[in-house]
This record gives structure tokens, sequence and C-alpha cells, in this order.
């Protein structure tokens, strides 16, 4: 699936966008973010406080619970600030 | 009557007449035209801010924004909506987003607007950087910007009755 990155979690992650393969246990946004912090020190800094990161599948807001499953495009981002 | 609604993200700037004008001229059913403009705010001393860079999400902004236009002509009795947010750099005195509601009488055109602009500060994906002379940083959400926007939702503020 392809990963979004915007605001300052993209500045920590490094990128923009990428395209990952989470393994199947990985079901929910939660667990997507928690996996994600696994794979490197700027991404263990991105998520380190996972509680603050929205999310969106598919262009929609969704909240941690929130399955993953059949999921296009995922996008992780600090609380919006825009008007 | 299909009811004209202009919805825009762009870098360039935006005449806030023009665009009132845009939706009422040849009109004599709208009583009431209420339009915000958001501006970038300077500030003084060491706190002062020399830029501002918006970043957006393309794609999911403009569904956003298309999503609450359309909770706002199924509440309020709209006859008009044109709604421009701009994103990238900005100086202090720019324009960065433009609300304008058209009713027959105030009360929606306000109510709509205030609406719209609630929503804008808290679900459109939007993200402000903003630059001061000590470095730039990302602006943080504001806690009664949040209020303002769960007051539109009922059963979420204390005061709904």
């Amino acid at each position: 699936m392809k990963i979004l990155y915007f605001a300052w979690v993209r500045e920590r992650v490094g990128k923009a966008e990428e395209v990952v393969e989470p393994p199947s246990s990985v079901a929910t946004i939660g667990e997507l973010m928690s996996w994600l912090a696994g794979r490197g020190e700027e991404y263990a800094y991105a998520f380190e406080n996972a509680r603050v990161i929205r999310a969106a599948i598919d262009q929609t807001h969704v909240r941690p619970d929130t399955p993953i499953a059949g999921a296009r495009e995922v996008a992780f981002f600090p609380p919006m600030t825009g008007g | 009557m299909t009811i004209p609604v202009t919805i825009r993200l762009q870098s360039a700037d935006f005449d806030a007449a023009a665009e009132a004008r845009l939706l009422t001229q040849g009109r004599a059913d709208i009583g009431a035209v209420v339009s915000f403009t958001g501006i970038c705010r300077g500030g003084a001393g060491a706190d002062a801010i020399a830029a501002m860079t918006l970043e957006h999400y393309p794609g999911m902004a403009e569904a956003e924004i298309a999503r609450h236009a359309e909770e706002a002509l199924a509440r309020w009795p709209l006859m008009g909506l044109t709604i421009i947010h701009r994103y990238g750099r900005l100086v202090p005195g720019d324009n960065i987003v433009l609300v304008v509601t058209a009713s027959a009488h105030r009360t929606a055109a306000f109510e709509a607007a205030e609406f719209l602009m609630d929503y804008l500060k808290t679900q459109a994906p939007f993200w402000k950087r903003e630059e001061r002379a000590g470095g730039p940083s990302w602006v943080a959400a504001h806690a009664d910007d949040d209020a303002a926007a769960a007051r539109w939702t009922p059963g979420k503020t204390s005061s709904s009755s």
C-alpha cells in the first residue's frame, strides 16, 4: 500500500511517500503506526507520540482502530491547522 | 435550480470583492452575502513571522472541503457558496482563505460561513509552517478551534439544546 506523510511527520520520516507491504498481522491504523515505528530511527522519531498523529485511508479521516484491509492509500499527519 | 458552488485550491491570490460580486450579479433573490477572508498575520518583536508556508494534501483537501460544502448546503438555505484556500509560501498581509455565502436572509449566510471556517481550521488537511528569526516551526493545533468546530455537531457541546 502507498503511505503518504505530511508536515512534521514527513520531515521526521524524511520522505513524502513510499510503498510498503506490512505483514498480515498488521490489521489497524494503530498497528500500522507501531509497525512503521519499528522500521528505523527516523520512523521511531516520527511516531514516538502516535496518539497525536492523525490518519486518513483513501483520503477520508479515520481513527486508530480502523482496519486497513483494502486500503490503497494511507496518510499520516499532525492535527490540521488550515483556515 | 442548481446552487452555484465554487471550490478552489490555488497558490495565487484571490479578490474577495470580485468573488462576492460573482455570486450576486444578475440575481434579485439574494438578500445577504457574508464574506470572510483569513489573512496571514505578522506579529511583532522577536516573535514576528517573516513568512508562512501552507502544505496541503492534494485530493483529500478538495474532497474534505466539498464534503463540508455539501453539509452547509443541506443545513442552511444557501443560494451560492464560494470557498478558496491558498497553499504555498505567504507573507504577512497575504490572503489565506475565503468563504463567501449567499442567502435570502443574513442568519443562514452568517452561520454557514462560520460553520465552514470552523471545519476548514480543524478538518481540512492543511498545515501551517511559520518562519521566524529563530527558525521555522509548525503551527500547533488549538483546542479552542476544536471546540469551535464541535459546537456544530449535535450532542458534542454542553450548550446544545
